[in-house]
């Protein structure tokens, strides 16, 4: 008996017992479902965090006014501002570091003709374009002679341009943020959230001194809400943060054994954590899915079991008509393993269209690839041979008088 | 030694030499129990004969004819079938044996359910390796032979007995097989169906030589035969070549 044979006798045994046949299915359906589901939410939630990791610019540290407490962070708007422009450039001389982007933000009302749109509003230097890794969308960052100057320059993020211009091409033109005029110099390009989750591209930039003197105001002049410091290379980041720290204590003269007031964070060894956590997250996921796909594995076993003894007798009427062993073991595992592959086939829909309902009803982003369909569905498969095996070995082994004497 | 029914030069299709077979069984004090259903049986049976065997229940009869038929092994002794050592043979010999050379009739006609007659008839031909569509094609002409082709896509429970066993002698006959072995297959027959099924054995058996063993309780039955065996309690008490008059000698 040739394998299309055998394959037809175990389709024909399978659409027998549709109810039977449909509840086994089932447990494969879900654990297959489950599978893709969980593995496609693992893998779009670290996809996430490594496409907000690469657009925050790499070898990064932030450098905050304020102590760091137990509880985190205390910076309120109340507390002294201890850092300085000052500190920054001091910084940027340091032998570890590449550049610093010193910040002061609030937020402002933008207008161009009769739309407006409030954002947030970040005074900064030219620096900052190339320490944050941006690019630019149209136009160009503005100029350290913009910042020398205090210039009236604006450089928009997309989404502020888009809400702002709709389509009108924004470079050259002329807005007005809380009432003053300033040109529109460039528009960077989307970046997306970062890894706290805050939108990047909703943001207007403009030179420290213009935001300081014209726009935000400053209660301490000089002060900077916090600056984003560059390290020359991912090989020195520890010798930088060291050295950015004895340089702020040796400038706000800090005693020996008195608390630092500035917070020192790096930005790449958190993204590492938060790396590590989602992996972590994907593959508990998954493992939890397989074990729902293991549950419907015995069941398979379970009902192939059940099958074996029902069918007993067939088996010893086949046997007597010149089944050998091989056709017998064959018929029961293509049996289980026809079980397994349709409802593999079945998971796999019910598990991308699930996906597909999470990434809309819970705004989630979801991954689904080739290879994590191909492996719930070879997983599905083995798993079928593997609990098939033992009963469909245990027909073929029936002796067949026996087999023939059975009631 | 036995009588035969053809010249002596023919080597045996069966022969089996001092066959015994033991059942041991669990009991509650633990000591297997164990009991002898066969002893040291020798048979010779040659091509072209049509054997009865006969015999109170629980002679044994059942069990001699499931070894004849490689569906069971002799606890000792010797069962060649066309010159081969059937204890030398591997399981997957015994079932292209079962295949290829012997058609086994059962009293119950043990069809696959859910199957149709012609389905039924066909599985034999699909283990012998033959695709679906020719072995479909050679059952329905069996089936034709039989005179049940118009009961083709009938399944086991729309037929009557008699067809049933029809079904499964064309089941038996569909790989030509040399040798047909029938355990009581008219026991759950009527009289006239019994008859029946008869002349389509002896038709068999006289035009296309096949050997026929067979086991009967009745005597109208046996007498279809031209060799009659007797069995109790495991013993072979009686074997006689048997014509017409010898026949109703006995009867
Ligand atoms: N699997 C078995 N285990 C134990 N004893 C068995 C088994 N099969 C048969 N026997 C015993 O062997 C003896 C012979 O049984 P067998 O079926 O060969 O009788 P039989 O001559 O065919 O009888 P019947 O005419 O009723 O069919 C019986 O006593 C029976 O109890
Ligand atoms: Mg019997």
């Amino acid at each position: 008996m040739n394998l299309y044979t055998i394959m037809g006798e175990a389709l024909r045994a399978l659409r027998l017992n549709l109810l039977r046949t449909g509840l086994t299915m089932l447990g494969m359906i879900i654990g297959v479902a489950a599978v893709v589901l969980m593995l496609s939410i693992g893998q779009g939630a670290q996809s996430k965090i490594n496409e907000s990791i690469t657009s925050m610019g790499s070898n990064l540290f932030i450098v905050l006014p304020g102590a760091t407490s137990s509880g985190g962070l205390s910076f309120g708007s109340g507390s002294v501002r201890t850092l300085t422009v000052g500190d920054s450039e001091a910084i940027a001389d340091l032998l570890a570091v590449k550049a610093t982007a010193p910040v002061i933000s609030g937020t402002a009302q933008l207008n161009f003709g009769a739309n407006n749109w409030s954002t947030i509003i970040t005074g900064t230097t030219p620096d900052y374009f190339s320490v944050g890794g941006w690019s630019m969308d149209s136009g160009s960052f503005f100029s350290a002679s913009d910042l020398r100057s205090a210039t009236r320059v604006a450089v928009l993020g997309k989404i502020t341009a888009t809400n702002l211009f709709g389509d009108v091409e924004p470079t050259g033109k002329i807005i007005r943020i809380t009432n003053r005029p300033f040109i529109v110099v460039g528009v960077l390009a989307a970046k997306g959230q970062s890894l706290s989750g805050r939108d990047q591209d909703d943001n207007v930039f403009i030179p420290l001194t213009t935001s300081e003197r014209q726009i935000t105001g400053n209660q301490f002049p000089g002060s900077i809400r916090y600056m984003t410091v560059q390290g020359e290379s991912a090989e020195v980041m520890d010798e930088a943060e060291a050295e950015i720290i004895q340089l702020l204590r040796q400038r706000h003269r800090i005693r020996d054994g008195a608390e630092n007031d500035f917070t020192v964070r790096n930005l790449t060894a958190i993204a590492e954590v938060a790396t590590g956590a989602a992996k972590i997250m994907s593959i508990m996921l998954g493992a939890i899915a397989s074990v729902s796909l293991l549950v419907g594995g015995i069941g398979i076993m379970n009902i192939m079991l059940v099958s074996v003894t029902e069918r007993t007798r067939e088996i010893g009427i086949r046997m007597a008509i010149g089944a050998n062993r091989q056709a017998i073991l064959a018929q029961f595992l293509l049996e289980a393993l026809m079980i397994c592959i349709l409802g593999g086939l079945a998971g796999v829909i019910l598990g991308i269209s699930g996906a597909w309902m999470v990434s809309q009803l819970a705004d989630m982003m979801i991954i689904i690839t080739f290879g994590m369909v191909a492996l719930a569905f070879a997983f599905a498969s083995a798993i079928g041979i593997f609990f098939g095996y033992y009963p469909a070995r245990k027909a073929a082994l029936l002796k067949p008088v026996e087999a023939l004497r059975y009631e | 030694m036995y009588p035969v029914k053809s010249d002596t030069s023919t080597k045996p299709l069966i022969h089996v030499e001092n066959l015994c077979k033991n059942y041991s069984l669990g009991s509650s004090t633990g000591d297997p129990i164990n009991s002898q259903v066969l002893f040291d049986v020798c048979l010779d049976i040659n091509p072209g004969e049509f054997v009865a065997i006969m015999g109170h229940s629980g002679s044994g009869k059942s069990t001699l004819m499931n070894i004849l038929g490689c569906l069971d092994t002799p606890t000792s002794g010797h069962y060649w079938l066309a010159e081969r050592d059937v204890a030398s043979l591997s399981s997957d010999e015994l079932a292209r044996i079962r295949n290829r050379y012997i058609g086994f009739v059962f009293q119950g006609f043990n069809l696959l359910k859910r199957m149709t007659a012609l389905d039924n008839v066909a599985t034999p031909l699909l283990y012998a390796g033959l695709n679906r569509s020719r072995s479909r094609k050679l059952a329905l002409e069996q089936l034709r032979r039989t005179g049940l082709e118009n009961f083709a896509l009938h399944q086991p429970n729309q037929l009557s007995g008699g067809q049933q066993q029809r079904v499964a002698i064309s089941r038996a006959l569909v790989n030509q097989p040399q040798l047909i072995l029938a355990d009581e297959p008219t026991g759950n027959l009527d009289s006239q169906t019994s008859s029946e099924i008869m002349a389509l054995f002896d038709q068999l058996n006289r035009e296309q030589g096949i050997t026929i063993v067979l086991v009967t309780h009745e005597n109208e039955i046996a007498a279809y035969a031209n060799r009659l065996i007797r069995l109790k309690d495991g013993h072979v008490i009686h074997d006689e070549s048997q014509t017409p008059e010898s026949i109703s000698a006995t009867i």
